[in-house]
């Protein structure tokens, strides 16, 4: 298949980035046809970090699967571990008390700001500001980390979220230390944008770049900042709200182009958003029990379940399925970052090779969770 | 907060459309014939009133004598979703037809459901394997597939192609790449309570 020995100058060049290239954010692998500079047709091939976790949900206990989902995508360990719990919730009718459910939000948030600064942060790497934003962010990032240490003793797997609530309260320690940051965030996103916002690299290398119409968008199943950065305001929070979202004040930011860049714009808008949520948490968080009493070897009723969150990634899905034993009959994670990449191919077409590592950082994949 | 459709309600208007397409209706869920799947999802989806412009999840189920292939599909506009199923009947060649002619966001979604559960999707564009490499023997998630030693849900000793010696492949060891698993003789189709 190698190209470049070949005589016939109309014979594409076959080029592989990845598995190992640091703008594939993990071990992916797109096989690209080139003529030139453009891209003739790309082909992804994924299943190396591919750990049947599926398979192994359906031997452990409900409980036993929980630090499975931190593993699927590492960089939102939070939110995945309350999209399972919140199935399994559902399947077996577990009530969760009010602060558990205000807890929850505000890790998922503090987990969303953590993940966007990720996300962004290599965006700009991928489009040539190499390194100095990302550093920038992880400033941002590593407070976050540090706040769910504090909670829960680690800080990327959390396992933190229990089926009926939360592992551990609230360390006293912590919410002096969240209003600190929050004190602190304005001023820092106030930077990012002076840095990045209608910066040249990124208008130059995002602006009409891996477009996507709303119309091919929805009916690619895109969810997350790719729908919303075409234009489509659809956010499970406001649209399907859990966990009290639909007591929170916040906008759904979206884009007009469905572009690279307004992908980004879309992802720097929701940190402030998330602040804004966290803003008006920080001080109503109720008291009370932070965790029903559910049976450790926990025996859901016969049935399926089928719950989903906004992760910072898009539409979070676990479908959960009981056949009345102590372990799932079939467990199965609908993961946001394979979903999104059902229209790279479109999206890279035709474009350069450049444009194609921009846009394969804009789709911002986990590949923890795109094999699972 | 996203409506849950009634699948009683739109099983009759379904059935005048496009007629002998409704198998059941039970259980929330609306419940298709695989022959005329095609038909009828293109109603749900092009109904004015219905709207289900997206799948918002695919995924199967295998019911050891059966598979069963769950939708939901998804109205932004309207903001309602349908939980919608069929069923593959031939556990041993299961196929239904694609979903990638009406959804494009089925491609990657039946792709692995054919990697892991080995189920065929007819009109499928790009039906290979995903996360396995050609040639591995089986399809990990189906219920007959090796269970791991000392859980809670046995399942056989060994892989389907193996007689009895528990080894893991390695790529290139299977002689006859995508020939399916032989299903072992005397082997209990479902498992016989924990082994550990």
């Amino acid at each position: 298949m190698s190209g470049q020995t070949q005589s016939d100058p109309a014979e594409p060049v076959i080029v592989n980035l990845g598995p190992q290239h640091p703008s594939t954010h993990g071990v992916f692998r797109i096989k690209v046809a080139l003529d030139g500079e453009r891209v003739q047709d790309a082909e992804m091939i994924i299943g190396y970090l591919h750990r049947s976790m599926e398979k192994l949900a359906e031997e452990r206990t409900y409980t036993q699967n929980i630090p499975f989902t931190d593993r699927i995508d590492y960089l939102a360990a939070m939110t995945n571990n309350l999209a399972y719990c919140m199935a399994v919730e559902k399947l077996a009718g577990v009530e969760v008390p009010p602060r558990a459910q205000a807890i929850r939000i505000l890790f998922a948030e503090l987990q969303r700001i953590a993940s966007h600064a990720m996300a962004n942060g290599t965006f700009a790497n991928d489009c040539g500001a190499w390194q100095t934003p990302l550093f920038h962010m992880f400033r941002e990032r590593e407070r976050v980390l540090d706040m769910f240490e504090m909670t829960c003793g680690a800080r990327l797997t959390t396992n933190y979220m229990r089926i009926g609530g939360v592992a551990f309260d609230l360390p006293d320690e912590l919410l002096p230390t969240l209003r600190e940051f929050l004190h602190d965030m304005p001023e820092k996103i106030g930077e990012y944008h002076d840095l990045l916002v209608g910066n040249e690299i990124l208008v130059a290398r995002g602006r009409d770049v891996g477009k996507i119409s709303a119309e091919a968008a929805i009916n690619a199943s895109l969810s997350g900042p790719m729908l919303r950065g075409s234009g489509v305001p659809w956010d499970l929070r406001k649209a399907d709200p859990y966990c009290g979202y639909e007591h929170l004040d916040f906008d759904v930011p979206v884009g007009r182009n469905g572009d690279c860049y307004d992908r980004f714009l879309v992802r720097m808008e929701e940190v402030k958003q998330s602040v804004r949520i966290l803003d008006q948490l920080v001080d109503n968080i109720p008291g009370g029990p932070w965790l029903t009493a559910v049976p450790l070897h926990l025996q859901a009723p016969i049935g399926e379940a089928y719950a989903r969150v906004e992760s910072p990634r898009g539409e979070l899905g676990f479908y959960v399925v009981s056949d009345g034993g102590p372990v799932p009959y079939r467990f199965h994670c609908r993961p946001p970052s394979l979903i999104n990449l059902t229209a790279l191919r479109e999206m890279t077409i035709g474009g350069t090779l450049a444009d194609a590592i921009v846009t394969l950082g804009s789709i911002d994949i986990v590949v923890g969770e795109i094999d699972r | 907060m996203t409506a849950i459709l009634d699948p009683g309600a739109i099983a009759p208007r379904l059935e005048a459309a496009v007629p002998g397409s409704v198998r059941s209706r039970d259980g929330g869920a609306l419940t298709l014939q695989p022959e005329s799947l095609d038909a009828a999802i293109r109603f749900l989806r092009d109904d004015p009133e219905l709207d289900l412009v997206c799948l918002a999840q695919l995924t199967a189920v295998d019911w050891e004598t059966h598979f069963e292939l769950v939708y939901h599909l998804q109205s932004l506009d309207l903001n309602h979703l349908l939980l919608c199923k069929t069923v593959a009947l031939d556990h041993e060649a299961p196929h239904v037809p694609s979903l990638t002619p009406i959804y494009r966001g089925a491609l990657l979604q039946e792709r692995e459901l054919f990697d892991l559960m080995g189920i065929h999707f007819d009109g499928h564009p790009d039906l290979r394997r995903m996360f396995l490499w050609d040639g591995f023997p089986g399809h990990p998630l189906r219920k007959d597939f090796m269970g791991m030693p000392g859980t809670l849900r046995a399942g056989l000793p060994g892989f389907p192609h193996e007689s009895g010696v528990n080894a893991w492949p390695v790529p290139g060891s299977v002689s006859a790449p995508g020939a399916p698993p032989a299903r072992p003789g005397g082997a209990p189709s479902r498992p016989q309570g924990p082994q550990t």
